[in-house]
């Protein structure tokens, strides 16, 4: 175990979550073990169903039924959270663990005054007076750069643009001082232009806050911008995780390869993007071994039957069996 | 804001003009309105020079307006059945209608919104099934058939409450109400149960599919994330989204629990204007039909204004006043 001067902000281990329907279990996600560590941004990219937004809504205790974690361990600072009653949960989210959402267009509720909401978020939280709740919530909205945000306070969602409105949504996130926000695609929903600025917010904010960031997205250019380190997933594992320079720039498993060869550069001389033949498979037909096997180009016997798990190399961990110098002797003394 | 009240206002007026007019043409067109003022062996002469004198050779745009302008002061003639003015007939049996509209009206919206929430909250639990399969029967019942039982049941059987009419009323001006006396309370008390009931379980329906949607959208699972407390998030965030449809139903449905109770107060033999409204029919008394069908419509007609204006004040993307601006 690391010392305690750097225990982690947020440690996931083994994480198993199954969703029971009337045709069986599904495995969603398989034995996912990261952490993130206090003020770390840690990107998490993967094709959609990946298990991404899954690992995020574990963590905060949103897993919707008939989705449910069927083992492993979430710890915050420490403390298993992942077996806590409803209403103890309830109140780590918002207050150490902030959220943000996917489509800023409707994450707030329409009736409600975007002031309102925030005022009704920090007294959720912290003990303030509806007018200390009130002084707060104006300067978040400043802070997230929202113009005359005095009067804008008082104005109802549908008053605000789209990046006006995720600009609210990170205020929301922000306003109990979260130690984690887990931001699930912050960005897909808005416009090109606006992206970026919203990243940068996001990032200088969290900076500002000491706050540390799960940003789940599948944008990588995003990732190589503003995490420290990456996790990639792939059919509900993670292929590799590492710090962002490792990764991005020399990717261990065959699949991060894959991923990035797909990225178009500017300038390159290229007529065509590298491309990862064949799809993810489906939860239901995940196959026996690596479930990556039947794309890889190197994949050899031991991949289609025994599942890799995270292999240290360098500063990196790879689930891939080409990565196992033990397994390979073991390989080599059976043979 | 004020010129919308106008515009609902001026198709209000249009909408009580064709009213007014069917009323007019029931009037004028189902058989003879000399006919049915005088006896057998008046002579021919007689009958034109009382049709003269009644104005009833005018050109029919003359009649009409006169029509319009006399039902605008309540004024709908005399019912050829009990000989007194058709006003004052339906200023008798208006309390007891409204009276019983309304509670039966509270009943509905109550407990229909409280079993609505409970049932969309908790889809699951095996009291919100019992309360859907109730629901069932009380949407699938006819209305007299419900009375009937509880008559049996309450009445009959029990023993325990009046089967008909509105025990002791107090005189309060013009207006007699059943709230005052207990007889009065204990003889409401079935008939708005019959009434409310059907209204109550649509009500509960619409409010639990209301709810089910909304449970799903993203603003409750931010909210969620917020860490909002369970009840912040049912009854602040997701019943008040639920709010706009439920009050387009309840509006209509209040209207119809006052226009219909006429079988409900046939069979409670309850003296309201349902049950002059059938009696009149029966005896073909039209002027009684024509003021009943003028006040219904004028009882939609502001009922319908009324939700269209609640809905401003529940959704704050109908009013226009705050300026929109980009980023």
């Amino acid at each position: 175990m690391s010392s305690p001067s750097r225990q982690p902000l947020l440690e996931v281990r083994n994480l198993r979550v199954e969703f029971f329907g009337r045709r069986g279990r599904l495995l969603a996600l398989d034995d996912v073990s990261f952490h993130i560590d206090p003020g770390e941004v840690l990107g998490v990219v993967g094709e959609s169903g990946a298990g991404k937004s899954l690992t995020g809504a574990s963590i905060i205790g949103l897993l919707e039924p008939p989705g449910r974690i069927s083992g492993g361990e979430i710890l915050l600072e420490g403390k298993r959270i992942d077996n806590l009653p409803y209403e103890e949960l309830r109140r780590i989210r918002g207050r150490q663990i902030g959220a943000i959402f996917q489509d800023p267009l409707t994450s707030l509720n329409p009736l409600y005054r975007v002031g309102e909401q925030i005022v009704e978020t920090i007294r959720t939280h912290l003990p303030m007076s509806e007018q200390q709740a009130r002084k707060r919530g104006i300067e978040l909205l400043q802070e997230v750069g929202i113009p005359s945000a005095a009067e804008r306070f008082d104005h109802y969602p549908h008053q605000f643009s789209g990046g006006m409105r995720q600009r609210v949504v990170i205020a929301l996130a922000l306003c109990a001082e979260p130690k984690l926000i887990i931001a699930d695609e912050p960005t897909t929903a808005l416009d090109v232009s606006i992206q970026a600025q919203i990243i940068t917010l996001l990032k200088r904010l969290c900076r500002d806050h000491g706050t540390a960031v799960m940003l789940v997205t599948h944008d990588m250019g995003v990732i190589a911008e503003t995490a420290d380190r990456v996790a990639v997933m792939y059919a509900g594992r993670i292929a590799e995780i590492g710090p962002v320079q490792d990764v991005v720039k020399r990717a261990r498993h065959p699949y991060t390869h894959g991923l990035m060869g797909a990225i178009p550069e500017m300038g390159a001389d290229i007529d065509k993007l590298t491309q990862i033949e064949g799809a993810m498979p489906r939860l239901n037909s995940i196959p026996p071994g690596c479930a990556f096997n039947p794309r890889c180009p190197s994949a050899f016997d031991r991949c289609r039957e025994e599942k890799p798990y995270l292999l240290p190399v360098e500063r990196s961990q790879v689930a891939c069996w080409l990565y196992d110098e033990t397994g390979a002797r073991r390989e080599a003394a059976h043979g | 804001m004020i010129a919308f009240i106008l515009r609902r206002l001026a198709q209000a007026v249009l909408v009580m003009l064709t009213v007014a007019f069917i009323a007019f043409a029931m009037f004028n067109f189902v058989g003879d309105p000399i006919n049915n003022m005088v006896g057998q062996d008046t002579s021919l002469q007689d009958r034109e020079a009382l049709r003269q004198s009644l104005g009833l050779n005018d050109p029919l745009v003359l009649r009409f307006g006169r029509f319009v302008a006399n039902a605008a002061q309540g004024e709908f003639g005399v019912s050829f059945r009990l000989a007194e003015p058709v006003s004052r007939l339906i200023l008798n049996a208006l309390p007891a209608t409204m009276e019983l509209a309304i509670v039966a009206a509270l009943l509905a919206v109550i407990f229909g919104v409280m079993l609505g929430v409970y049932t969309g909250l908790y889809p699951n639990r095996w009291l919100s099934r019992f309360f859907l399969t109730i629901s069932l029967i009380g949407v699938s019942l006819p209305t007299f058939l419900i009375g009937i039982l509880l008559i049996l049941v309450f009445a009959v059987l029990l023993g325990l409450l009046p089967s008909f009419g509105r025990g002791e009323v107090v005189r309060i001006g013009w207006w007699s109400t059943g709230f005052l006396t207990w007889s009065g309370i204990k003889a409401l008390i079935l008939p708005s149960i019959t009434l409310g009931l059907f209204q109550m379980t649509l009500i509960m329906r619409l409010v639990r599919s209301e709810m089910l949607e909304v449970m799903r959208t993203d603003y409750i699972k931010f909210a969620r994330a917020r860490g909002l407390t369970n009840r912040a998030i049912n009854f602040g965030h997701a019943l008040k989204n639920t709010l706009v449809p439920v009050i387009t139903i309840t509006g209509l449905q209040l209207g119809a629990i006052i226009a219909f109770a006429i079988i409900t107060e046939t069979v409670f033999q309850w003296p309201g204007m349902g049950l002059l409204f059938i009696q009149s029919v029966q005896f073909a008394d039209i002027p009684v039909m024509a003021a009943y069908l003028i006040l219904v419509a004028v009882i939609f007609v502001v009922i319908n204004l009324i939700v269209d204006l609640l809905y401003f004040a529940v959704d704050p993307r109908l009013r226009i006043d705050g300026g929109r601006s980009g980023h």
